[in-house]
């Protein structure tokens, strides 16, 4: 089966912004998601090159909106816990994970979820991250392990 | 939840400033009618009178990259170089062109077109002869009429044998428009 190819960037924002925006409205409130808005579209053209593939990009873009959104509460509160990556993303792929990663750090769960939930490739999950492809498959196995230890324990 | 015009406005801006995009696009008004430009990062990538960007979106990835991006900044110095065009202060373009994905004839036919001055016409098959296939006038005319990046490479300057005007991509009335404006009818 071919691959689906990278659609235009346009495309892709027109799409997915509406989305984004409310994600990040309900996580950081009217003005703070103005900021990251721009931030999330901004990661995502920095990425968008190296995709090799069109699938699941709403996926993906969500994640790295949920990963700005812990970087920002990090930046503006720094001592206080990062905000759960949220799980409100109900695609079933998801869905079945969602119990089992509960409770794993927010960068592992996002890593474990879009790894196994959605396919994604290390290249992409390392752009959704804003990470190294290594620190994204650490962070896949590292997850994999604790969960494993947690329902064998 | 609707982006606002905005905050729309402020991420394309940022997107052409920090040179994340491959290409940039928007439309731009002529007393021709609107034009899709496209620009990449290579130069003037695209003129169009089908301002339907919907259309154009996947060739442009195809040649230059997939972050096509609506960016009325990335096409500022094409603007400014075609108001110059239509207010008749401008008789060549400065601009560097983007004639990637084509192929080699095309590519000779166009580049020849690029020196018929202004307020000239010459025809299809004076054309070929300069780029040394005589008698391949009709592939030429085939060259003209995909022109992906017209007025700047002025197809509406070539004309049939006998005068007539033959025809244009964007239409006729646009092909005498633009003659009248550079004085050559």
């Amino acid at each position: 089966m071919e691959a689906v190819a990278v659609p235009p960037f346009e495309r892709f924002y027109a799409e997915h912004r509406s989305e984004v925006l409310r994600l990040l409205r309900r996580k950081l409130g009217r003005e703070g998601a103005e900021d990251a808005f721009q931030e999330t579209f901004l990661r995502a053209l920095q990425a968008y090159r190296r995709l090799e593939h069109g699938e699941h990009l709403r996926a993906w873009v969500l994640t790295i909106a949920r990963n700005v959104v812990v970087d920002t509460v990090r930046r503006t509160r720094p001592h206080a816990e990062p905000e759960e990556i949220g799980t409100e993303d109900s695609r079933p792929a998801y869905e079945e994970l969602a119990s089992l990663t509960d409770g794993l750090p927010p960068k592992e769960r996002a890593a474990v979820v879009l790894r196994y939930g959605y396919d994604l490739s290390y290249e992409q999950i390392a752009s959704a991250l804003d990470s190294s492809e290594d620190a994204a498959r650490q962070a896949a196995s590292t997850g994999v392990r604790r969960i494993r230890r947690r329902i064998s324990s | 939840m609707t982006v606002s015009p905005d905050l729309d406005r402020r991420f394309r801006e940022a997107a052409a400033s920090l040179d994340l995009v491959d290409v940039g696009f928007d439309v731009v008004d002529s007393p021709i009618g609107d034009l899709f430009v496209a620009v990449s990062d290579r130069g003037l990538a695209e003129i169009s009178f089908d301002t339907r960007a919907e259309d154009q979106l996947e060739l442009l990835a195809r040649i230059a990259g997939p972050r096509v991006l609506r960016a009325p900044r990335a096409v500022d110095l094409a603007r400014r170089e075609l108001d110059e065009y239509f207010t008749g202060r401008r008789r060549s373009f400065d601009l560097t062109l983007d004639l990637r994905a084509m192929p080699e004839f095309t590519v000779s036919v166009l580049r020849e077109l690029a020196h018929v001055p202004y307020g000239e016409t010459t025809t299809y098959g004076e054309l070929a002869a300069r780029v040394g296939r005589p008698r391949a006038a009709r592939a030429v005319g085939t060259v003209m009429n995909r022109n992906r990046i017209p007025i700047v490479l002025p197809c509406h300057r070539v004309v049939g044998s006998t005068g007539d005007l033959v025809g244009y991509g964007g239409g006729l009335d646009r092909k005498i428009a633009l003659l009248e404006l550079e004085g050559a009818r």
